[in-house]
């Protein structure tokens, strides 16, 4: 029924998808990562209607929409842009919101970083533009499982290409359609994309320091809620990570002081 | 100002952020601490992702409650998850119990 299948790389059941892969198959890999995106691209979709819709509801010209979604690529950042023009905001305020908007991105290319360092700079320039929340965390997911230079790009390159081609396609569809899709948002189909995220997350959790963090990070996401420019995430990584980083603190000077009292 | 000269801006910013660091290649090394820093990033930013989309569904304040279906699924996902670890399972669960939450049982034996 759904893109990810029982033997996928997102299985942490298979830790080492090195010892069963010995000779690179970069069309097989591609596919996988197309693959293991499929549920974050329904629930992608109804948002790039939405988008389409809201520019043929403002100032900008269709092909201003499409071509926003061509060269941009961040949903977020993109409807944030749609209403600062629609309120008449000026050149430098709508870059300056892409900048903070699209800020946590810098996170994920430094977490993604070692995985890509020994490609070649093409492959690296390539990867950085289709990275998305979704195309992070699920390249993500089958990263963590390889040591850093083990893995190609393909896997990468499928599901960045898989969001990016899903992007294109509904915010085409919004653009000539969007008025007959009426309460499209009251579906929940974006719902795909949490139950995805909680599938790659939560067997990431079975360490104590890694459930707090979380937790963390939960509760502050929410209680900043109300923070302009998806601030309220950023607010939340950084508690988050900070008490990652003092329980890992701590566990390292107990092991420490465990090994000295034993020799 | 152009239009087309805003979206290249867009552009420019976003794809500085997001490629900058790979640009690096093997020559950027991150000290062990900022490498423990990085290792909470994944699992934090989607949380953060997570929790707002199923308790606040509707942008606004928490709604915990039986006539909040993001958060019904989203909690299956969670136990299914737990107890599975298999992913497919995971999200084929969470959703099946959103859609038939949201359009059997509310309408059904919820009503507001």
């Amino acid at each position: 029924m759904l893109g990810v299948q029982e033997d996928s790389p997102l299985n942490p059941s298979h830790p080492n998808p090195s010892l069963t892969q010995r000779q690179p198959r970069p069309l097989r890999e591609f596919a996988d990562g197309a693959r293991d995106t499929f549920p974050m691209m329904v629930g992608a979709a109804p948002f790039g209607v939405i988008f389409g819709t809201l520019v043929t509801a403002g100032p900008l010209a269709w092909w201003h929409g499409e071509l926003m979604s061509l060269i941009v690529f961040a949903g977020s950042a993109q409807f944030i842009a749609i209403g600062l023009l629609a309120g008449g905001a000026g050149a430098l305020v709508v870059i300056a919101t892409t900048l903070i908007v699209n800020l946590r991105h810098l996170l994920y290319s430094a977490t993604l970083a070692p995985y890509v360092a020994h490609l070649p700079l093409r492959w690296r320039a390539t990867l950085g533009a289709l990275m998305t929340d979704e195309v992070f965390a699920v390249a993500y997911a089958r990263y963590r499982h390889t040591r850093p230079g083990e893995m190609g790009p393909h896997y990468f390159l499928g599901s960045g290409v898989a969001m990016y081609v899903n992007w294109q396609i509904w915010t085409v569809v919004g653009l000539l359609f969007g008025a007959a899709f009426p309460g499209l948002q009251a579906l929940g189909l974006d719902f795909a994309t949490a139950a995805t995220f909680i599938a790659i997350v939560v067997p990431q959790l079975a360490a104590f320091r890694y459930l707090a963090a979380a937790a963390t990070a939960g509760v502050i996401a929410q209680l900043c809620h109300a923070l302009p420019y998806k601030l309220n995430l950023l607010a939340a990584v950084v508690a988050g990570v900070t008490v990652g980083v003092a329980l890992s603190l701590r566990d390292h000077v107990r092991a420490r002081r465990c090994s000295e009292a034993a020799s | 100002m152009s239009y087309v000269l805003i979206l290249l801006g867009m552009a420019a910013v976003t794809y500085a952020i997001r490629t900058t660091l790979f640009l690096f290649g093997e020559r950027l090394v991150f000290p062990p601490l900022v490498r423990t820093a990085l290792g909470f990033v994944p699992v934090t930013v989607l949380t953060a992702i997570i929790v707002p989309m199923t308790v606040a569904p509707h942008g606004g304040g928490v709604e915990f409650g039986l006539r909040n279906p993001q958060l019904v699924g989203g909690l299956a996902a969670v136990i299914v998850s737990a107890a599975t670890r298999r992913p497919l399972l995971t999200i084929a669960v969470g959703l099946a119990v959103f859609f038939v939450w949201q359009g059997v049982v509310m309408p059904r034996w919820l009503p507001a």
